[in-house]
């Protein structure tokens, strides 16, 4: 019964300055100079109805995790307010670093050509010297490894006909780090969909969901690229095919920021989107799928709760997939931004802030020493390696490990 | 999704729901679409401030109170498992005997269950210590040393006021307006806590006891307790104006244990939907999980009053969002308000229509498998009587023992 308060225009109005936005910010906790969400968000919103000079180049400091939100008891959308004040009034015009990190695709396809000397250039101290001093990233950040074969190449080549002997079909949208950085993934997902008995199409044009465009200030290029996605979307969901995804952020994107920040009308799609792990455990939990594991897989498993995965509020699903995994011992991270956040932890004018926000998560991770972290967020995947030492591996790769693939196989065939 | 009990709010009613059936191996879910009034909280929990006799003075109280509807056998049971059962959750609360716990205003008011490290005055008004060095930490805005120390020299004690910085704290004030007691309590941790601490000790020589806003231990109990072993004399909190610390403490101890236990915990969600069937809830679809059924054996509704939209008010009418139950309140809004602001203020009593074991109903129809606890509730004034905390417990075990 409960009216959706969707006006994101007048929707700072619900706000009662009750202040729990800024108990639950990651980075007022790390960084007074941060005005916090009910400062940046609905209390700035007002002033800024009144006149753009009153924006803040602080606001530049908000991380977009929107945990914010998820502590709102007035469901206020400050994190939206914050993001569309960011696009609409900040001055501060993007910078050559902003537009290589948020261009993922294009960066993706030309350093998959050159792979092993992207991966080992981007890893010397000197390269890391320069880019530090002209572009500004961080020279302590560790990059992402490219991969020598795009996943999509690799599908075409050896996956694609095998998926015709599936009657029944799913999209997926793979995104940027799945088929650039880690097709392993990507196939790990083939691997399990083909074992309970579904075919895997692609879309027919993917582009990046455009999360790091719009966190960088590009619009414009985000909406460009939303349009074509959803027209992908459209024509998958129009086939009676869901489209399963194996990034959280990637799916909060798709299903929330394209409406809300980008103000384009995704509701005939959006609840075909979804992380694989979320329709899995729909199948097995309505009987549908019986998923048969390894006997002897054993595995010491902490997982980490993205943030737009606390904001899908999804968390329950790949907990659930990974707790019916016999040999599994599991616990559940405490709900701790680890700092990243997508480009944020790349900038210099960041990288401090960021690793201190993810303090706390880190601590907890090597205190319990697990045998891997599992997480569904790629770029949680880079700050949790680069900063523990642990191993970090999506739920559907475990999956894909743990499962007896012939018996799965059989028992849904 | 298959649950023994869904539980729709995760505050303090709903998480003592919650951790009430967990424990008795229940696999319970809780939804709650933001968080909860706990971070409001006074310090101290009160069962029926108005009264100096609050046991007594329920025998008065109109059938249709909630704690008449428990009944006077099961409220002296269930409040004397209330500080046990706080304890294996992690939260201490002192309430062996009666006390007042002091506002931030200054005032003293008559309290149940008290936070621990709290500043709590014995019934009689006498305190142990001769002289108070009240401690406020500099640009701090929430909290008001003078109003403290004026209701305190009531009691008989002499009170010093100083205030303490550090440069970790100075850092707080470059935005001073967003200088809360939460991000100090962050930054009171670990090695800057220790600096606290030894300032707290030098500006408070010559005094008997040191009173401090409630700014330190945010994440569980234990930067309190080396707090008061760090300083020589003993260290007593008052509450501050909201943010709460106490208040966030016990709502991140509870959800803690709640989900240790086995239970799970949506944050930021909301149900959109319930679907009824034969004077029974089946099911409930929310935002987040679209068409994904969340099926239970009984449900509970602990979604708060006004102030977390269990109750909305138009113009002309009370509702309850979720279901649209039944709803005690006048449909005259000219009945809804009391002219004087301190009057009783009818309002403040709409909530739900429960029968004797709590279950509310849906266009006259009782729902069997349904019960409401806490503040969404009608029939009762929180604020008059001062009873809100005590109504959200003691609802919340009795629900929990109906249900199991």
């Amino acid at each position: 019964m409960e009216k959706e308060r969707e006006s994101i225009e007048y929707n700072f109005e619900q706000c009662i300055k009750c202040t729990v936005c800024t108990v639950y910010c990651p980075v007022v906790a790390v960084n007074p100079d941060y005005p916090g969400p009910k400062q940046a968000g609905p209390d700035g919103e007002r002033y800024r109805l009144k006149n753009p000079l009153f924006y803040d180049e602080a606001l530049d400091m908000c991380l977009n995790c929107k945990r914010c939100e998820v502590a709102c008891p007035s469901g206020v959308r400050v994190g939206d307010i914050i993001q569309n004040a960011r696009l609409k009034y900040g001055t501060k015009k993007p910078r050559l670093r902003d537009f290589m990190l948020a261009s993922t695709d294009l960066m993706g396809s030309v350093a998959t050509v050159v792979a092993p000397v992207a991966n080992a250039s981007l890893s010397l101290k000197p390269v890391k010297a320069v880019m530090d001093c002209t572009l500004g990233v961080d020279k302590h950040r560790t990059f992402p490894k490219y991969s020598s074969q795009k996943f999509v190449t690799w599908f075409r080549k050896h996956a694609r006909k095998a998926q015709d002997a599936f009657p029944k079909k799913v999209s997926y949208f793979h995104g940027c780090y799945a088929n650039y950085n880690f097709p392993q993934l990507a196939k790990d997902f083939v691997t399990v969909m083909n074992a309970v008995g579904y075919g895997v199409n692609l879309l027919e044009d993917e582009k990046c969901c455009g999360v790091a465009l719009i966190s960088n200030g590009f619009k414009k290029r985000a909406t460009k690229q939303a349009q074509t996605n959803l027209a992908a979307l459209r024509e998958a969901v129009g086939r009676g095919e869901p489209v399963l995804t194996t990034s959280s952020t990637c799916t909060f994107t798709i299903r929330d920021e394209y409406a809300h920040i980008l103000g384009l009308d995704n509701s005939d799609v959006r609840d075909s989107v979804m992380l694989a792990v979320r329709f899995l455990f729909n199948l097995v939990d309505s009987g549908k799928v019986k998923l048969v594991f390894r006997e002897d897989f054993r595995r010491k498993i902490a997982y980490h709760t993205p943030c737009h995965m606390e904001k899908l509020g999804w968390g329950i699903y790949p907990v659930s997939l990974l707790k019916m995994i016999p040999g599994v011992d599991l616990t559940v991270l405490d709900s701790n931004c680890c700092g990243i956040a997508g480009t944020y932890g790349f900038k210099k004018e960041h990288y401090a802030d960021s690793q201190k926000i993810g303090e706390p998560l880190f601590n907890q991770i090597k205190s319990l020493a697990p045998d891997v972290v599992a997480t569904d967020c790629e770029t949680c995947k880079w700050q949790i390696e680069m900063s523990t030492g642990y191993p970090v591996a999506n739920p559907v790769s475990i999956l894909a490990e743990a499962l007896d693939i012939e018996a799965t196989m059989k028992a849904n065939a | 999704m298959k649950f023994d009990t869904i539980i729709i709010g995760g505050g303090l009613a709903g998480l003592t729901a919650g951790i009430s059936l967990v424990n008795k191996g229940q696999k319970t879910l809780i939804v709650s679409s933001g968080q909860s009034a706990l971070h409001f909280f006074s310090g101290s929990f009160e069962l029926l401030s108005s009264s100096d006799n609050p046991f007594d003075a329920m025998k008065s109280l109109p059938v249709s109170h909630p704690y008449s509807k428990i009944g006077k056998d099961n409220i002296l049971r269930l409040a004397g498992s209330a500080v046990p059962f706080f304890k294996s959750a992690g939260v201490t609360l002192s309430g062996e005997s009666s006390h007042k716990r002091v506002t931030p205003m200054g005032f003293l008011k008559n309290a149940w269950l008290t936070s621990d490290g709290l500043l709590t005055v014995p019934a009689d008004g006498t305190l142990p210590w001769k002289k108070a060095a009240v401690v406020n930490i500099s640009g701090f805005l929430d909290f008001h040393s003078p109003f403290v120390c004026a209701g305190l020299e009531k009691c008989g004690l002499e009170c010093r006021e100083f205030a303490v910085t550090l440069p970790e704290l100075e850092k707080l004030r470059h935005n001073p307006t967003e200088m809360r007691s939460t991000n100090i309590a962050k930054t009171l941790t670990g090695e800057v806590l220790d600096k606290f601490a030894a300032e707290i000790e030098r500006v408070s020589a010559g005094c008997d006891v040191v009173i401090l806003p409630a700014v330190v231990g945010i994440q569980d109990e234990s930067e309190c307790k080396r707090l008061c072993s760090l300083v020589s004399r003993p260290v007593k909190m008052v509450a501050t104006f909201p943010p709460s610390v106490p208040g966030i403490r016990i709502q991140v101890q509870l959800k803690r244990q709640f989900c240790a236990a086995g239970g799970t915990f949506m944050l930021g969600d909301t149900v959109t939907e319930g679907v009824f069937e034969g004077g029974l809830l089946k099911g409930i679809y929310t935002r987040n999980h679209g068409d994904t059924l969340l099926t239970a054996d009984n449900f509970v509704i602990a979604s708060g009053s006004f102030f977390s939209h269990g109750l909305v008010a138009e113009r002309n009418r009370v509702y309850e969002p979720v279901f649209g139950l039944d709803v005690l309140a006048s449909d005259e809004r000219g009945e809804w308000f009391a002219t004087d602001i301190f009057e009783n203020q009818p309002y403040m009593s709409f909530g739900l229509s429960v029968d004797n074991e709590f279950r509310p109903s849906l266009g006259g129809v009782t729902i069997g498998n349904l019960r409401a606890v806490g503040s969404v509730l009608g029939g009762f004034n929180p604020l008059k009587e001062g009873c809100g905390a005590g109504v959200a417990i003691l609802t919340a075990m009795r629900v929990a023992e109906l249900i199991s």
